[in-house]
């Protein structure tokens, strides 16, 4: 069943027009790489699905309800839509706990007791529960994205956006996120990523979607995608990636 | 000069015998520095000295000694330390005469001690009327910075009211808005500040003037926390209003508490603006008995009462902000 439609998104930025007519759809329990060149629309495309950035055309809609600017649709949208981003963006004066809990508490209105039992699988399954009163100044890059997906997860999503969440950590670091990027798959999780992980994209990925310059250029199961591009500038970008020893 | 450094050398001379232009005028003003008297041309010739040090070893790289930067630094050294020497001495012997009635002035022994409890009386009003002030300013102040970035249509006219207000109150001298709340209110007759005391008005005029500059320091905070984290909170579900309040009002009153006590200290010595409301507070009874007695003496007693308030506050800004440096940059 689809569960997330994209219908011909036009995004601009001023006079740049960074997404051109995207159409795209996913299913539950799928697991959608977007790959393609910085700039070329992936974090722009999961900020509108978030509502994070307003579209100037098309439709985005969710689990049938269309995303919109309005308020009150936003903040019922965004209680099952998760959302983890390149710089974490943890609360820095919320220790880890408070972090988790925060939204449970204030939106889900769960009480202390509540939100920190919906907390504690999950910082003890990412191995963080010792640490959940620290703030996340003391914890590593990796921790830090760790606890930011656990963040995310507090709230239950029925869909996980993770926005190249690998790219701001030391490269010995990616692999513990990754792992647990790996376990939600499996577990069933429906998630859309930006990354430029192509090895992760090629294991795990129900399908590959490249965006060149805020076009979806091509759609396939990762080995359409990495053994057999159509696409001249998906060969180029591969290649490129391949030279880089990105993969 | 050249006889000073006497290693100037001609354009074939080696290179790091050739006298920089920086070096050059660095030594002119040294030699400005020692002969009319004034520390400033010393301390202008040893920062260009410095400088010009500095980028000679880092343009040429391997160390060549350069005496005449050295001989420059030293020369305004020696200017630095003439100067201050010329003017204590300058300072010593114009006070010789004059002492005498400054002390009269300023200092006398037994009306400082016969001021001090009239003026203590009157300050522990100033007092007062700061920390009253002060809590209502915290509280004004966040609330107009809030309204002033209200988002979308619905806070439109909150954002045209709280920029006006601010606008038109920074606008005005403190003492004007004192002046036309204080006086001018009691006499309009207004229900709610019919019974005010002039006291209480007080309070309030301070209020709205701090209010608005506070609100500033509030706003530049707020905007101060970085976009990421209302993004983060919104894709959370949190609304405006929460992420307002757990995320964004949190980390930024953190970030301004040094601007803020700065206010504060205004604030603190701006109550002495309310003695134009004939509010026997510090200054005026100061005032009452300076004439009484032809002196100034109560007021300098005033001066040191704030001094003595503000100084410990300006201590404790350097103490917070060190302990937030601290717990910024981890342990």
């Amino acid at each position: 069943m689809t569960f997330l439609e994209v219908r011909d998104v036009e995004k601009y930025f001023g006079t740049n027009h960074v997404l051109k007519g995207i159409t795209l759809d996913v299913d539950e329990h799928q697991v959608i790489c977007l790959i393609g060149a910085s700039g070329s629309g992936k974090s722009t495309l999961l900020r509108c699905i978030n509502g994070l950035e307003a579209i100037q055309a098309g439709s985005i809609t969710i689990d049938d309800l269309e995303v919109t600017q309005e308020e009150s649709r936003l903040n019922f949208l965004r209680r099952y839509v998760g959302i983890v981003f390149q710089s974490f963006n943890l609360f820095p004066h919320k220790t880890v706990l408070e972090n988790v809990t925060l939204a449970p508490r204030k939106v889900l209105m769960k009480s202390r007791e509540e939100a920190e039992a919906i907390a504690e699988p999950w910082l003890t399954r990412i191995g963080l529960w010792e640490k959940r009163n620290d703030y996340p100044d003391r914890l590593s890059g990796g921790q830090q994205q760790r606890v930011a997906i656990a963040r995310a997860l507090s709230m239950q999503p029925k869909l996980l956006l993770l926005d190249e969440i690998t790219s701001a950590l030391d490269p010995e670091l990616v692999g513990e996120v990754l792992t647990m990027v790996q376990e939600l798959a499996a577990e069933g999780m429906t998630m859309l990523l930006a990354t430029h992980e192509m090895g992760f994209a090629r294991d795990c990925a129900s399908s590959v979607v490249f965006l060149h310059q805020g076009v979806l250029l091509e759609q396939g199961t990762p080995d359409q995608i990495f053994t057999n591009p159509t696409c001249e500038p998906t060969q180029q970008f591969l290649k490129r990636v391949i030279e880089a020893k990105r993969i | 000069m050249n006889q000073i450094i006497g290693v100037e050398g001609g354009p074939t001379g080696p290179p790091s015998m050739r006298i920089h232009p920086r070096a050059r005028l660095a030594l002119g003003l040294s030699v400005l520095g020692c002969v009319p008297l004034l520390v400033l041309p010393g301390i202008a010739a040893f920062a260009v000295a410095s400088d010009a040090e500095r980028r000679i070893w880092a343009s040429e790289g391997a160390y060549t000694g350069h005496d005449q930067i050295r001989t420059a630094r030293r020369l305004a050294r020696i200017g630095i330390g003439i100067g201050l020497a010329t003017l204590v001495a300058f300072l010593i012997f114009t006070q010789r005469h004059g002492i005498g009635t400054v002390r009269e002035v300023f200092f006398k022994p037994e009306f400082l001690r016969g001021s001090f409890p009239k003026v203590l009386k009157g300050f522990w009003l100033n007092v007062q009327i700061f920390f009253i002030a002060e809590a209502l300013v915290l509280v004004w102040g966040l609330v107009l910075a809030i309204f002033r970035i209200a988002p979308g249509r619905l806070g439109a006219p909150l954002r045209w009211f709280a920029t006006a207000y601010i606008d038109i109150v920074r606008g005005l001298p403190a003492i004007l808005t004192i002046v036309l709340i204080g006086l001018g209110l009691p006499l309009v007759e207004l229900p709610l500040f019919k019974d005010f005391t002039d006291f209480q008005f007080a309070i309030l005029a301070l209020t709205i003037v701090y209010g608005a500059y506070v609100a500033e320091v509030y706003r530049s905070g707020i905007e101060g926390v970085h976009w990421s984290q209302t993004a983060a909170a919104r894709s959370l579900g949190l609304s405006y209003g929460q992420t307002m309040q757990h995320v964004i009002v949190p980390q930024a009153v953190r970030r301004i508490v040094p601007p803020l006590l700065n206010d504060w200290i205004g604030l603190q010595k701006d109550t002495a603006l309310v003695n134009v409301l004939g509010t026997l507070e510090g200054f005026n009874l100061a005032r009452n008995y300076n004439s009484n007695h032809s002196t100034l003496t109560a007021t300098t007693v005033l001066g040191f009462c704030y001094v003595v308030v503000t100084i410990p506050l300006a201590r404790l800004t350097d103490t917070l902000l060190k302990r937030d440096q601290r717990r910024t940059t981890g342990g």
